[in-house]
Order: structure tokens, then sequence, then C-alpha cells
């Protein structure tokens, strides 16, 4: 499958590390909805290293769709809370 | 719903602006085309904004060791002029300039990461465009409308997703240049104004200094003198 972490351009995983990367995201949603600012820090860092550890950088002349995105290192809890509020963006 | 799937729900929604409603697939593919070497631009101009940002901190970095050089050597005068009191206020100053350093310094590192960011992100959408705009002439050359449709839209909606993603690697940039923008116009004023020398209270110390000197000397010099006439 095709993983694009933003700002760092897209990634080709196999499809049977997603349950690692399912988990850690799983984790991620919890800290954010505890408020646990260290946490979410740690494991989002954790999510883009696992990725990057297990995947391949796919040829940036290639144009397609990926499946996942995955958050840019950068991201701080609050525009994490922002993703989750919805902000007019996200529904449910 | 977890984290990741809003996170696609979010770029999404950006793509979906990038991409409108067009009716003509050929059309669609032409007017992507334009959208994405104006971003292009952007991502140039937004290197080159953050490059000159990270230079005008550099500057000031300069600017700012010269005033720390220029408190050690009064320390040292000081020192020699037997001012314990007046070289501890002159260290104090020091001290103080150099929290604003390491400021600076990590700002630095800062926008110098940024700016290594942008220059990859750069470099993926170049590709891309490249990329796209072969298709697109192929596509024009070798499919009807309705065959073209299909084909259309699975290269629009992935160069838009990198567009999107560029996007927003551009907005941060700009944000994180504005910000420093302020911050740096800030400590320029204080150090062209001289309030920076004022605060520190480089000028009555280089006074004080320099009156110590005198007044150590003028001690030599009667030293000195008494000696002389004793013999």
């Amino acid at each position: 499958m095709i993983i694009r972490i933003l700002g760092e351009g897209q990634f080709l995983l196999d499809d049977g590390h997603l349950e690692k990367i399912n988990a850690i995201d799983n984790e991620i949603v919890s800290h954010v909805s505890q408020g646990k600012k260290a946490e979410y820090a740690q494991d989002l860092a954790k999510l883009i290293s696992t990725i990057k550890e297990l995947s391949r950088p796919l040829d940036p002349s290639q144009i397609i769709k990926s499946d996942i995105i995955i958050p840019p290192s950068d991201m701080s809890f609050d525009e994490a809370k922002k993703v989750f509020s919805g902000d007019g963006l996200i529904k449910g | 719903m977890g984290f990741l799937d809003r996170m696609s729900t979010m770029v999404q929604a950006k793509m979906n602006r990038i991409m409108d409603k067009i009716e003509d697939p050929r059309e669609t593919l032409d007017l992507s085309y334009e959208k994405q070497l104006s971003l292009l631009q952007n991502v140039k101009r937004g290197v080159a904004e953050v490059t000159t940002s990270k230079k005008r901190l550099e500057l000031q970095k300069a600017k700012l060791q010269m005033n720390l050089d220029r408190l050690d050597g009064q320390a040292k005068e000081a020192l020699m002029a037997g001012r314990e009191d007046l070289a501890r206020k002159a260290l104090e100053n020091k001290a103080a300039l150099q929290a604003q350093m390491a400021t600076l310094d990590q700002q630095i590192a800062d926008l110098a990461d940024q700016q290594s960011k942008l220059m990859a992100a750069e470099s993926r959408l170049a590709s891309k465009v490249e990329a796209f705009r072969t298709k697109k002439e192929t596509i024009k050359a070798q499919y009807s409308a309705a065959e073209a449709q299909v084909k259309v839209t699975e290269s629009v909606t992935g160069i838009s997703e990198e567009m999107a993603d560029v996007g927003m690697a551009v907005q941060k940039a700009e944000e994180k240049t504005e910000n420093m923008r302020a911050r740096s116009a800030a400590l320029d004023e204080l150090l062209e104004s001289g309030t920076l020398t004022d605060y520190s209270g480089g000028d009555d110390l280089e006074r004080e200094i320099a009156q110590a000197k005198a007044k150590s000397s003028v001690e030599d010099m009667l030293a000195k003198m008494k000696q002389e006439m004793k013999k």
C-alpha cells in the first residue's frame, strides 16, 4: 500500500505491516482524547519512524493516490486536537 | 474513527478544493497543470523567503557576538583596573546576551530545517509535475473524451494529493518566517537604537571603566612621583 507522510512524500509499505501502524494509530487517538501531550509526541514520532523503517520511498515521478495519510512529524498536540474536533473539515 | 482516517479526510477536503468541478477532462488536465506550475512557483518563493530570514538571523547573531566580545573585553579591563564590581556587571550583561544568543541559535536551526524540507518538497513536486505533463499529452492524443475521463481522474487525484501536501508545507513555512520576521525586527530595533546596549548598561559601564582606568593610572603616577621624590 502507499502511505503519504505529510511533508515527506510517499512510501511503499507491505500490507502485512498495517496492523502495527493501526496499533500506534489507536494509541495516538487515546493520548489525544486523554490530553497526554508527551505520550502523543512520542507515539507520533514512533509512528513515523516505524513507517520509514518498514517501507521504501516511492519514486516521486509516480502519480498515485495514497491509501493512508500520516500527519507531519511536527504536528503539535493542539493541531492534532483540531483534527479530531473537526473544524468543519471532518464529519462524525 | 482513527487519527489517520481523519487525516485522510482533511487532506481529501483540501484536494477537492484544488480539483473543483470541471466538465471537460482535457480542460481538467490543462487547468490542473497550470495550478501545479503556480504552486511550484509558490514553493520556490517559500524557499527563498526562508533562506532570507535565515540570513537575517545569522547577521543578527554576528552583531550579538560583537556585543558579547565587547563586554568580555570590558570585564577584563575592569579587572585590570582593580574594579571587580564593574567586571561583575559586565559579565552579568554578557550572560543576559548569551541567553538571547541561545534563542537565536535555536531559531536558525529551525529555519534550516524548514529550508531543507521545503527544498525536498520542491524537488518531489517538480518530478511529479514533469511526469504529469507527459501523461497529459499522452491522454489528450490517445483517448476519446469518454475514455480519457478515467485516466484524468486517476492522475489528477494523485497529483492533487501532492499539491495539498506541498501547499500545507508552504503555508507552515510562511507562518514560521512571518513569526520570525516580527521577532527579528524587534531585536534589530533593539540593536540599532542602542536600547540593548543601554539595557545592558554598556555605555555607563564603559564610562565607569574608563574612570576607573584613569583613576588607577593617576594612582600609579602619584606613587611613581612619591618614589622619585624620596630619592
